[in-house]
């Protein structure tokens, strides 16, 4: 690792005030491999960790607010979530392993917007809005491309808030070694439709429209029978091919149908 | 360099520490306790598994100076009078180690999945060691000494 001025805040303010000229460490899942390759150099790593505002759960009606700083073992294992949004709990307890689920955070991983990561499929396909220091972000708008969102720099996260689905289900086909998704797609039912968003596939997380369309006639894993989305420009890596993974996309969407209609 | 005060195995440390250094090293090079091992050094193997305030945690992928405050467990700390803990005894009972390098992690895994989980099925034991690897047994023998630990924990009486 390059040289850097480690800083723990304890208010959102001076944090929001530190980052500017650094970099936010929240679980450092991501941030610490990257730094120990010395990908990145900041000057000043911003710990999160000492903020208890950014932490925990809160069921509020329609909608779940979760803090940037709550680790995914804790969504993971949120009876009050389990209840409300049980595809938040679901998709949490499936990333990664055990030990990184209880350093890494939805903020660190929404922030990073890794293509094959899992938590971008729940903020795009739920409808979330990320609330950050300055404003806030609808989920539509927020992831820009591989690895890149809609955040300005040294703009926290603070929460995100996710509408509560009528029914939702994700369905991934995690890479076998490592866990993140060679094809992830969430379904849901919102109060504003059906959504479908898929990760792992393609260099940044989507929407499918065909598949929402389909699914709207008729919610049921045989709607989407026949179709799949185009090849062309899906991810292409040792593990698979863009054809196998357009082909992936169709068999998870289908499984996830199948669970959210179970639920009801 | 900065400061770090800690909790570890029981005793309190104070260390001063560059703040790029891992949890790992800290344990390892400056307080001597080698018992946790560094097999990858890239967040994959699970060999420098501890316990960071009950939670289980890879001490390659955090740094010393995040420990400020906190309660850390090594695999030294299972044992303090020598005793080998229920689940290190499992361990060398079921044979569940050839090289013994991937151990001290795989047992402080099955520590924290045995506190969470007292009656784990083998496929949640399997699960629980996503992230952890072993390049001599093939598993087997681990999950078979995690089962049987599990059995042995939930006999003894309830300590306080
Ligand atoms: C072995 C392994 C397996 C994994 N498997 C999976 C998997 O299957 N699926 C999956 O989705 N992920 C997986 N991950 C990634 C994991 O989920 C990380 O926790 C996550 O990507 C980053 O979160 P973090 O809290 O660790 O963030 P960090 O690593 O601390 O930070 C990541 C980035 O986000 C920025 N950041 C952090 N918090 C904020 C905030 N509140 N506001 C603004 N910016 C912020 C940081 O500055 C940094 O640039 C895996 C990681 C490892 C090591
Ligand atoms: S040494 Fe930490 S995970 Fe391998
Ligand atoms: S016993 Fe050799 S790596 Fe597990």
């Amino acid at each position: 690792m390059y040289e850097f001025e480690y800083v723990r805040p304890q208010t959102v303010a001076t944090a929001v005030e530190q980052g500017g000229a650094g970099q936010y460490l929240a679980g450092g899942m991501t941030l610490l491999p990257t730094l120990k390759l010395r990908l990145a150099q900041p000057g000043r790593l911003v710990d999160l960790n000492a903020l208890p505002e950014l932490q925990g759960i809160r069921v509020d009606g329609n909608v779940v607010r979760i803090g940037a700083m709550t680790r995914h073992a804790d969504v993971a294992r949120s009876a009050e979530l389990r209840r409300a949004a049980p595809v938040l709990a679901e998709l949490a307890g499936g990333i990664g392993d055990p030990h990184v689920r209880n350093r890494g955070t939805i903020g660190g991983s929404v922030a990073n917007n890794d293509p094959a990561a899992d938590y971008p499929a729940a903020v795009l396909g739920l409808g979330a809005t990320v609330v950050t220091s300055a404003r806030e972000i609808a989920g539509d708008d927020f992831f820009t491309g591989m690895f890149s969102t809609a955040l300005a720099a040294g703009e926290l996260i603070r929460r995100i808030d996710f509408p509560v689905p009528k029914r939702a289900a994700y369905a991934k086909f995690p890479n076998p070694a490592s866990r993140y998704a060679m094809a992830g797609v969430l379904v849901a039912e919102t109060a504003g439709g059906i959504r479908v968003a898929v990760t792992g596939a393609g260099p940044c997380v989507f929407r499918v429209p065909e598949f929402e369309a389909a699914l709207t006639r008729r919610f049921a894993p045989e709607a989407l029978d026949g179709l799949e989305i185009p090849s062309d420009g899906l991810n292409q890596d040792l593990h698979g091919s863009p054809e196998y993974r357009a082909a992936l996309v169709t068999v998870m969407a289908q499984r996830a149908v199948a669970h959210a209609a179970a639920r009801g | 360099m900065a400061t770090v005060s800690l909790e570890v195995n029981g005793r309190a440390v104070t260390a001063e520490v560059d703040p790029r250094t891992l949890l790992v090293d800290l344990l390892r090079k400056q307080l001597r306790l080698t018992g946790t091992h560094v097999g990858c050094d890239t967040s994959q193997c699970g060999a420098c598994v501890v316990h960071v305030d009950g939670r289980s945690v890879k001490s390659c992928t955090m740094l010393a100076v995040q420990a400020e405050g906190a309660r850390v467990t090594t695999i030294e700390g299972l044992a303090p009078d020598g005793r080998l803990h229920p689940v290190q005894a499992a361990f060398r009972e079921c044979h569940g180690l050839q090289c013994g390098y991937c151990t001290p992690g795989m047992i402080m895994t099955a520590v924290a999945l045995l506190q969470e989980h007292p009656e784990p099925t083998e496929a949640q034991v399997r699960e629980h060691l996503e992230g952890n690897i072993c390049r001599c047994t093939g598993y087997q023998n681990i999950v078979r000494a995690i089962l049987s630990a599990a059995q042995e924990l939930r006999a003894l009486p309830k300590a306080s």
